[in-house]
């Protein structure tokens, strides 16, 4: 379908496509055999100026928005989504900066970003703090010019590869949830180290990693917003990035299709290619409708968000949750319409089964998306009275 | 450092279907590319240039469509394109191209000349040396490395290569300027950038006929070119194989026999 994309949107599709195909396809199962952080692939893409799409001129990126990063993350999720997601994770991370960022700190930061110099994570989960954000329990404590962190972060992705860290801490744990602040962390700061390397279930060429804060002590001027603004700063970033999560959502099971039907048409079984089977072609039918009302969601959603609407969350969340779930339901159905083929790592399906799943869980589950969903539409209902 | 690359575009060898009745090539709607040896000349350029500055022009002799290699050229850094074009130059053999091509460096000027080795299409290596030939400038052939390359600011300077032979290695050092043609061993040839791309839709290409580079059209194109075709075929390999049989000890044994009756060892 025509998505009257502009000149320079299909060129960053284009190009996108280009790496997936020659850079990104090649290697990805033996990045996912061998648990191997991609760092060739990110020098690629960092030549090519990927890194700065959604990073303004003025610091020395593309001036694009949500809608051109959405085609980039598509089109690499439809090679790898261990790959794509380091891409995204790396946007994840720098939104903070991004939109909360003084003008020294994002000159300070974001032109390395932008020419990917330096890589970026975002840090906000901990062992008692999953979907339930609130429960943090690092500290960030003010001494004099400088914040001391104490704490753990758990499962965060470009963990111990990334040289820039965005972390939410409590500054002050009696205020509860006001009491979160949001903080830059270099990698080489004392008192900063790293977790083992989680094992993972898919997207494992993607580095996840605990961020442990023993008195870290950074710079005061490190605050991100004001203090007490953490879980805005938060929420703000992850109502920007789910987006995001929706086309790594629509680029695998984009990928996981077009592998099912190549197969389809060329295993014959009972005289007939199975492609002509009914049962078959019902399958592929829904399949392909399905990513198409995926894609045409999260496009247009992303282009809602680049149109300065600040209303974004319910529809952020829709296209995250309709998206992933669409994606999980489209790359099982690949492996099952390839049969046992599918389950084989001779087909890249298996794969794509298995990474599709971290999409219903992370950037929140898709349980809490139904949530923040059904909270914005009681909301809009006690307004339409 | 001003270096012009010669880039030339071919039918995509990998596409090219074969007409099952009459036995030759289908080239229509066989999409074209850069010749894939000239994919690392156009990186042993930008490589060059940025690490010592300067400029890459990237230059084609072909009919209208070939501007699209030529954009393709400055979307992967090159800085501008120069496009030889016109009825005249049709029908060109090695010798009527070079002509074309030295006349279009000749007018822009360049310190280093970047060729690949040869073009899959015609695989004849010839236009890379024939080019230095008629520029009166030293060239070497088969670059598989660039040791090191220096220019002063009155355009001295030299470049020093390893060229890949049948038997070895040679090491080269030639004055600029000078024309290297380079092998795929070289570099890997980097993708296009964004910005890149962006410039490669607005940059104008340069267009020069015969006449703007001083050449007559008898010169040039099917006129100027003394090659006749008398047949195609694919030659036989050049060395035989033999596959040696028995166990592990017999096969060894009779390897340095005969390498020994060969002397070889
Ligand atoms: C590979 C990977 C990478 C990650 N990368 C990052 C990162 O870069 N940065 C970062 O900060 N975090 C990251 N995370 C953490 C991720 O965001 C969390 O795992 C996620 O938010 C869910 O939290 P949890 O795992 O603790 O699950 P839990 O919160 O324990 O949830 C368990 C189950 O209960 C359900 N549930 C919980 N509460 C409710 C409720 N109120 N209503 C209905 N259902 C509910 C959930 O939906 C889920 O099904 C990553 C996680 C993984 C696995």
């Amino acid at each position: 379908m025509d998505y009257f994309l502009s000149e320079e949107q299909m060129m960053i599709k284009e190009l996108a496509r280009q790496i997936a195909v020659e850079k990104i396809v090649p290697v990805r199962q033996e990045l996912d055999e061998k648990e191997e952080f991609p760092w060739e692939i990110m020098r690629v893409l960092a030549g090519s100026d990927l890194f700065g799409l959604f990073i303004p001129e003025e610091f020395g990126g593309l001036g694009k928005g949500s809608l051109e990063l959405t085609l980039a993350v598509e089109e690499l999720s439809a090679a790898c989504l261990g790959v794509s997601t380091t891409y995204a994770a790396n946007a994840l991370g720098t939104y903070p900066i991004l939109l909360f960022g003084t003008p020294e700190q994002k000159q300070k930061y974001l032109p390395d970003i932008a020419a990917g110099k330096r890589l970026v994570a975002f840090g906000l989960t901990e062992a008692n703090a999953g979907s339930d954000a609130g429960g943090i329990q690092t500290t960030a404590r003010l001494e004099g010019g400088h914040y001391v962190l104490n704490g753990t972060k758990q499962w965060i992705t470009n963990g111990g590869e990334a040289e820039i860290y965005t972390v939410i801490a409590m500054s002050d744990k009696s205020k509860g949830p006001r009491g979160a602040s949001a903080f830059v962390v270099e990698k080489d700061t004392p008192g900063f180290s790293f977790g083992k390397k989680e094992r993972k279930m898919g997207i494992r060429a993607s580095a996840t990693r605990e961020l442990v804060f023993e008195d870290c002590r950074i710079p005061r001027e490190n605050i991100l917003g004001r203090e007490g603004m953490g879980f805005i700063v938060a929420m703000k970033t992850l109502d920007s990035s789910r987006v995001g999560v929706g086309a790594q959502g629509v680029g695998v099971a984009q990928g996981a299709f077009d592998e099912a039907i190549k197969f389809t048409r060329s295993r014959v079984q009972f005289g007939h290619p199975i492609i002509a089977f009914q049962a078959i072609q019902h399958m592929l039918a829904d399949m392909a409708t399905e990513i198409e009302a995926a894609r045409a969601l999260v496009y247009h959603t992303a282009r809602y968000m680049d149109s300065g609407a600040n209303d974004v969350t319910k529809v952020s969340a829709m296209a995250k949750l309709f998206a992933t779930d669409m994606a999980m339901r489209v790359t099982t159905n690949a492996v099952q319409v390839m049969g046992g083929s599918g389950y084989m790592r001779e087909y890249p399906v298996e794969k794509m089964m298995r990474d599709a799943k971290i999409l219903q869980i992370y950037e929140g589950t898709n349980q809490i998306q139904r949530n923040v969903i059904a909270q914005n539409l009681i909301k809009e209902a006690a307004k339409a009275k | 450092m001003r270096i012009a690359v010669c880039i030339k575009q071919v039918p995509d060898t990998a596409e090219v279907k074969i007409n099952r009745e009459t036995g030759t090539l289908v080239r229509e709607g066989v999409p074209s590319i850069i010749n894939p040896y000239d994919m690392h000349a156009i990186e042993a350029a930008l490589g060059l240039r940025d690490a010592l500055g300067g400029k890459v022009t990237a230059i084609t002799m072909g009919p209208p469509q070939a501007e699209a290699a030529l954009r393709e050229a400055i979307s992967m850094g090159v800085d501008d394109g120069l496009l030889v074009t016109g009825r005249e130059f049709a029908g060109a053999d090695t010798l009527a191209t070079s002509r074309a091509l030295s006349g279009a460096i000749r007018a822009i000027g360049a310190d280093l000349i970047v060729c690949g080795k040869q073009a899959i299409d015609g695989d004849t290596a010839q236009v890379g040396p024939e080019v230095a030939e008629f520029l009166d400038i030293p060239h070497v052939s088969y670059v598989r490395k660039i040791i090191e390359a220096e220019i002063d600011h009155e355009a001295r300077g030299s470049i020093k290569v390893e060229r890949l032979m049948d038997e070895g290695v040679d090491v080269v050092q030639a004055e600029l300027p000078a024309l290297i043609t380079v092998v795929r061993e070289l570099n890997t040839p980097r993708l296009p950038s964004l910005r890149g791309k962006i410039n490669a839709k607005k940059t104008e290409i340069k267009k020069l006929s015969a006449a703007e580079i001083g050449l007559t059209p008898e010169v040039v194109g099917f006129n100027g070119s003394p090659t006749q075709v008398k047949k195609i075929f694919t030659p036989a390999p050049r060395c035989g194989r033999r596959v040696l049989e028995g166990g592990l000890e017999e096969q060894v044994e009779a390897l340095v026999k005969e390498l020994m009756e060969k002397k070889c060892l």
